[in-house]
């Protein structure tokens, strides 16, 4: 064999190699979910973001580790972004189209949701925004691609105003009471306030509305003010370090912290740990359960991701309040593609409008969590083409100064007054965007 | 009356807090005419060795619960911003002699994204304590003539007394001190103060170092009021009104001008705020510092530049 030959031959073998190399990949990326994962390690709430996170990574790589959904293995790629929208928009653009297509983006952050909320549907990616996002949202008939999954704001805010009736002896004993807001002045912190306003109308009772700038570390004149008008409770609707801010000028204006109740992103370990004994009866709010150490979920994880040095990040943080939340709405994601490849195939990879059939028929009963792992971690969830919503139970978890504990039975957010308002503002929403509501029998094609 | 006074001397106390975070601002300009970005960055960095080494160092030497291991901590994270000086010094001033303002204040801004990359790094990002025995529970005086009496926030008290006793300090540092009058020269003009025989490396370490303490002072404060976590950094923001309306030449000019925008700011929130939204506080800041710059563009105490041409 002459130089010639053997370079020819040298050359087609590259080419067959390379080709079927090239086949392979081909074959490998067919059978990957991707997941982005829009994530916040660093900046002003990363204490908050970073657990959130790890609990987020931990459970797909939990989801690999068991083989993947019915054999479609997941891959992911975090963003950061800083919980500023601006970079959770870059992210989304650049995340959308990798891997052959993200199936669904959950921003953690409602400012990014709101700028998210337009581009989904275009692109036709659900997001997921478990316990935050817009309210209105959860009516599938017109937010056609989020999904509010576990519980709104107007839950939360709902079931708030619930509990303090039922600390004051019955819903007549809050007339002539005053309550409080005090808010991270963002589109987050704002939300509840459109259900307490009315409320207070029903019910009778006054809201102070007190915004905190971001990051919220100086709230002295708001805590002055609170001191002046001496409400009967202080709602805390806060992020990252303005909660324990807020816990902190509490103690040093002497407001009583028995009578501050959180919303459930101001109700987790570092909002509270550092400040101690100071925030000792403090209350907030849960999404769903959520967290129990103990739960099997939270074994399989330590089993088959950290005891394999395959943890994200710290060991110890396995089970927190935060990082069971990034677990649970990975999970929610992970089922939403599940439930699809059942109607579109099992063992293929879905796209964004498939998941979104997947999310828009879940049912997670206590059955399936028990067998999931997820006892005592959350309540069944069951969603509907109109309802992206599928749970609204909340209890509440006080700090005893040491350690949360649990200290309520379920609160359900009452149906009768939010959804009149749901219905309202989603139908401003499709009026402003010019959107043509889905009916029952479109959701059913 | 009772509550104006409240507000009043709550923003009094602030504003001495903030005035701690503008001297480190106004240390470094005036001695080196750089303004530095990083000093955020640095009340951080200095309050995370603080928070770490108050746990590290009890553990490895057995003296859990004791005052001793806090003060071993406290020396250790201030050898640690001399480090951070001297390494300031010599990887990023010494190159950057003579050079034009606006490139000094570029390389702080560096300086500032490195101190919070290796900060983060080394000492780790969640939330950590700094228990230096400050009192949170408040006072209530005067209960007999306002109802409910006078708040006071023994916290932010004995805050305000150790910022009073720094600031007095380095007054006397700047005014009678051969190496403060030297740091004034330097600030002066790089030149003529090395042609004079002025080590101007050595005078560099020294601002940095005396900035590196006040931002641990600052950090140990603000670190035990807040926790020490990223915020930390934030706080610069609060201290740039008050620099730019102090002067940033002056030392009294930054407690003159923290008392004023700690006042104003409480006041703008507690009176104005209701009216428009509230919230308004940080953007008040700059507001009022902007409106005291449009009749004194060099600030209250600042040294007024004229340029013979």
């Amino acid at each position: 064999m002459n130089l010639r030959k053997l370079a020819l031959t040298a050359s087609l073998g590259a080419v067959v190699l390379s080709s079927l190399a090239t086949a392979s990949a081909v074959a490998a990326e067919a059978k990957e979910q991707f997941f982005p994962a829009l994530v916040y390690r660093t900046g002003a709430y990363a204490p908050n973001g970073t657990p959130w996170a790890n609990g987020y990574i931990d459970y797909l790589k939990l989801v690999n580790a068991k083989g993947g959904i019915n054999g479609v293995k997941v891959v992911f790629e975090e963003c950061e972004t800083g919980y500023a929208t601006d970079r959770g928009v870059e992210c989304y653009e650049r995340l959308k189209g990798k891997h052959g297509g993200a199936t669904v983006f959950q921003p953690l952050s409602t400012g990014i949701t709101f700028a998210l909320t337009e581009k989904a549907p275009k692109d036709k990616i659900p997001l997921i925004t478990a316990g935050y996002g817009r309210s209105e949202s959860s009516n599938g008939a017109v937010f056609t691609w989020n999904f509010p999954l576990l519980g709104t704001y107007w839950v939360g805010a709902d079931v708030a105003i619930q509990y303090i009736a039922k600390q004051l002896g019955g819903v007549d004993k809050l007339k002539g009471k005053k309550i409080a807001l005090v808010y991270h002045d963002s589109p987050y912190g704002k939300e509840p306030i459109a259900v307490l306003e009315e409320l207070a109308k029903k019910d009778g009772f006054e809201v102070q509305l007190l915004p905190v700038a971001h990051p919220g570390v100086e709230q002295k004149a708001t805590w002055l003010q609170i001191r002046q008008s001496r409400p009967d409770y202080v709602l805390l609707w806060g992020w990252g370090v303005m909660n324990s801010t807020a816990l902190r000028e509490a103690q040093a204006t002497g407001y009583p912290r028995d009578k501050m109740l959180g919303v459930w992103w101001s109700g987790a370990d570092p909002d509270v740990k550092d400040v101690g004994e100071g925030a000792k009866g403090y209350s907030a709010l849960t999404l769903q359960d959520g967290a129990d150490s103990n739960s099997k979920i939270v074994k399989d994880i330590l089993a088959a991701v950290h005891a394999k040095g395959e943890g994200t990040g710290p060991k110890d943080e396995v089970g927190s309040i935060l990082y069971m939340r990034g677990l649970i709405s990975a999970m929610l994601g992970v089922e939403g593609v599940r439930k699809a490849q059942e109607r579109y195939g099992k063992g293929k990879v879905m796209t964004g409008e498939q998941v979104r059939w997947g999310l828009e028929n879940l049912n997670l009963d206590q059955a399936t969590l028990d067998a999931m792992g997820f006892a005592g971690v959350m309540r069944p969830v069951q969603t509907s083409c109109l309802d992206h919503m599928g749970s609204s139970w909340v209890r509440i978890r006080t700090w005893n100064g040491k350690k949360w504990e649990t200290t309520s039975d379920w609160f359900q957010a009452d149906d009768k007054t939010l959804r009149p308002m749901v219905m309202l503002a989603s139908g401003k929403y499709a009026e402003d965007k010019k959107l043509k509501p889905r009916t029952p029998e479109e959701c059913n094609k | 009356m009772g509550f104006f006074l409240e507000t009043l001397i709550g923003g009094l106390m602030a504003g001495m807090l903030y005035s701690l975070v503008a001297l480190g601002f106004v240390l470094i300009f005036k001695a080196s005419g750089v303004f530095n970005f990083a000093q955020g960055a640095m009340v951080l960095f200095a309050a995370l060795a603080m928070a770490r080494f108050a746990e590290w160092i009890p553990a490895w030497l057995g003296l859990q619960g004791s005052y001793l291991g806090t003060a071993a901590a406290f020396v250790i994270a201030g050898a640690v911003m001399f480090v951070v000086a001297w390494l300031v010094e010599r990887l990023v001033l010494r190159h950057l002699v003579n050079q034009e303002g606006a490139t000094l204040l570029m390389a702080t801004l560096g300086i500032a994204y490195v101190l919070e990359g290796v900060g983060a790094s080394v000492f780790g990002d969640d939330i950590y304590r700094i228990n230096v025995g400050m009192p949170k529970e408040p006072v209530f005086l005067f209960e007999g003539i306002f109802p409910g009496g006078l708040l006071i926030n023994k916290e932010d008290f004995i805050a305000a007394l150790i910022a009073a006793v720094l600031v007095g300090l380095l007054t006397l540092f700047f005014q009678k001190t051969t190496t403060g009058r030297a740091l004034r020269a330097v600030a002066d003009d790089h030149q003529a103060a090395q042609s004079i025989g002025i080590p101007l490396n050595r005078i560099w370490v020294i601002v940095w170092c005396v900035a590196g303490l006040v931002a641990l002072v600052a950090g140990v404060i603000w670190g035990s009021k807040l926790g020490v976590q990223f915020s930390l950094s934030t706080v610069a923001l609060r201290a740039l009104p008050v620099v730019i309306l102090g002067g940033l030449t002056s030392i009294p000019g930054a407690i003159i001008g923290g008392l004023i925008i700690g006042v104003g700011e409480k006041l703008s929130e507690v009176y104005l705020g209701p009216m428009i939204g509230g919230g308004i506080e940080i953007w008040f800041a700059y507001q009022l510092a902007l409106v005291f710059l449009l009749f004194r563009p060099q600030g209250l105490f600042g040294e007024k530049i004229i340029d013979r041409v």
